[in-house]
């Protein structure tokens, strides 16, 4: 009998270095890519609960419906904010109200808007079209990207020690007045709107600029002409995003002396003053549950002001790019 | 930048139609530079505003109080008001630290699945719908986020731990915690989600046409190559949670303790501030100066942080061509 030698054994499924693992590699990215749209989720789900469990809170000081009677709450929802906008401070639940913070931050809105939009978009300007490429240019776009970093807290006691107490100069000192507070927050969002006018400049196209200046203009009139309408958009948007985060800022605000009890409005920026988030944290830190409901309308209020704000940037956006394009 | 010359064009000699050049828009020219370079000038002044307001009170609160750089940085015990007064700024950065950890486990895990999701398996439209809800998350105040502490997550807390016998102060650490780690998602998420989308797309088809598995990909290939950008985001997240301020006033309580059970009050540095801004504290007393000194702390850490973020985001990064 002769041996005839063994044919090689066929490659592949033996071999050392081949570990399909094909059961686990087909678990994995199914199960990887649930928890991923999980994860996701939960921004979502929070949104959803927080403003469930904030508007349930509203309901309960103006109870009387079922829950399931949506017109009928949502109708007595607005009621009461309405009630909670015209009442003033108090130390009764029954009686508090908003309409002072209300007042205060419509006040700041003003004139943050004032001073923030042309410092900012100025200095985006001179960043985007005069600055020189070089070293001066890197130091300031450095130093803007790291205050965009500083705590709001920072700032409000920058603005307590340069604008409240102007370092003990009693005749510079602006005291916790409207415009202490006011021009802390423009410090505060200075940052975001020179970031958004500066991408919205770039995002213009340098051919516009050069036919502008073919033709003769001066840099400014290149500028004021052509490249700040095309990019009024975006600027317009970055400064809308802006304000807001202004409007909802407390830290600085409780810093600079925003007060716990104001009765009267504020007639000029010289005068004290209170805002909306400061309201909300007096009433909320109160031991007495009844005060979690006026905060709760509260938090509602300046909900509902931050997203108008929001739809009035998209707006905004929306009719400029449809008016550029046809 | 662009690439625009600078010279204005010379005014050809004998042209009747050329009025010469305008002194008014030179004038004009000139004033508006100045102006723009002032408004430049001032993001930096704000800086410089914010260095000196800290290191002139710090240096007057060591001053006035008598207090030692080392007990101040080293301290464990904070007592303001106590006979020596005791400025230990320990308490407060251990309870700073303890928001930030415990916000982190939370956010950091959660922001980078959803940036990978956001960037790899979401398809277009859900992506349209779920992003902007992500940013709206970011855009809602801080405040809103402290009252929901109170309101919901301590009552979730109180049922879930006290029938195990552990007693849930009405202002914990925990509470904290959660309110600030769901806040700094959004920043995780679209920060990660940004750098992700950015690697190219011939990296997956390479690795897709090896027979990797879309796991595999996201794992193995776009999140290694987006690496940077990753830690970066979880570097700034760390810095806000570290700056964040009404949420953990209103949910982490205002008692300066070194301790390790999640469960009570702690105090943060940015709670401290608000606590002598709104209390009773005279201006130019100890107490009211080392708001400044606890300040200053806060403000070396996060801006080190953030530095350190935009160095790793450069030093790291893959170029693609």
């Amino acid at each position: 009998m002769s041996h005839e030698p063994t044919p090689p054994a066929p490659p592949a499924r033996g071999d050392a270095l081949y570990h399909p693992h094909r059961t686990l590699r087909r678990l994995a990215g199914p199960l990887f890519g649930v928890a991923c749209f999980v994860a996701t989720l939960t921004g979502v789900v929070v949104l959803s609960v927080l403003l469930g469990s904030v508007i349930a809170r509203v309901l309960q000081g103006a109870p009387g419906h079922a829950w399931y009677d949506v017109t009928g709450n949502v109708r007595r929802l607005f009621a009461f904010l309405a009630e909670v906008i015209g009442r003033k401070q108090s130390s009764d639940p029954l009686a508090a109200g908003f309409k002072m913070g209300v007042i205060g931050s419509l006040w700041l809105l003003g004139l943050v808007a004032v001073f923030a939009i042309p410092v900012g978009v100025g200095a985006a300007v001179f960043l985007e079209e005069y600055a020189p490429a070089g070293r001066l240019k890197r130091i300031i776009q450095t130093n803007i990207a790291n205050l965009a970093g500083v705590p709001s807290i920072v700032y409000g006691i920058l603005g307590l020690a340069l604008f409240v107490r102007a370092f003990g100069f009693k005749a510079l000192a602006l005291g916790p007045s409207l415009w202490a507070g006011s021009l802390t927050l423009s410090l505060l969002i200075l940052p975001v709107i020179v970031i958004a006018t500066q991408e919205a400049l770039r995002t213009v196209p340098p051919s516009l600029r050069q036919a502008a200046l073919a033709l003769g203009a001066t840099r400014w009139q290149m500028v004021r002409d052509h490249v700040l309408p095309a990019a009024l958009p975006g600027i317009l948007t970055g400064t809308i995003l802006g304000l807001s985060r202004a409007i909802g800022e407390t830290a600085p605000l409780l810093m600079v002396g925003a007060a716990g009890s104001i009765l009267r409005a504020p007639k000029g920026p010289s005068d004290r003053y209170t805002a909306l988030p400061v309201e909300i944290y007096n009433y909320a830190k109160e031991a007495d549950a009844r005060f979690q409901t006026v905060a709760a309308a509260g938090i509602l209020l300046l909900l509902i002001l931050l997203l108008s704000m929001n739809a009035t940037a998209i707006v905004i956006r929306n009719r400029y790019a449809r008016q550029r394009s046809s | 930048m662009t690439t625009a010359p600078t010279t204005t064009p010379a005014a050809p000699p004998e042209d009747p139609h050329w009025a010469g050049p305008s002194r008014f828009l030179a004038l004009q020219e000139h004033a508006v530079t100045a102006f723009l370079f002032v408004c430049a000038a001032i993001t930096v002044l704000t800086t410089a505003g914010i260095v000196l307001v800290l290191s002139v009170e710090t240096l007057e609160f060591f001053h006035v109080s008598k207090v030692g750089v080392f007990d101040f940085l080293f301290g464990t015990v904070l007592r303001p008001e106590g006979d020596p007064p005791l400025f230990g700024v320990l308490p407060l950065a251990w309870g700073t630290f303890v928001v930030a950890a415990g916000s982190s486990v939370i956010a950091l895990p959660i922001g980078l699945l959803s940036a990978i999701y956001l960037s790899e398996y979401a398809p277009r439209r859900l992506r349209a719908v779920l992003k902007p809800a992500l940013e709206l998350l970011a855009g809602i105040p801080t405040i809103v986020y402290g009252y929901l502490a109170l309101l919901l997550v301590t009552p979730v807390l109180k049922a879930v731990f006290e029938p195990l016998g552990l007693q849930v102060e009405t202002f914990n650490a925990l509470s904290a915690c959660v309110v600030v780690g769901v806040m700094i998602i959004p920043m995780v998420s679209s920060l990660s989600e940004d750098v992700l989308s950015a690697v190219p797309r011939g990296l997956r088809e390479a690795a897709y046409g090896l027979g990797a598995t879309k796991f595999e990909v996201s794992t193995r290939v776009v999140l290694p190559a987006g690496l940077s950008g990753v830690v970066a985001s979880f570097i700034l997240a760390v810095s806000r949670a570290i700056g964040e301020t009404m949420a953990v006033v209103l949910a982490a309580g205002m008692r300066p303790q070194i301790t390790l059970n999640p469960l009570t009050q702690i105090e943060t540095m940015t709670t401290y501030i608000v606590a002598v801004t709104g209390g009773e504290a005279s201006y130019g007393s100890p107490k009211y100066l080392s708001l400044f000194a606890v300040g200053m702390s806060l403000f070396a850490v996060t801006l080190t942080l953030n530095v350190l973020s935009g160095l790793v985001l450069r030093r790291y990064r893959e170029v693609y061509h």
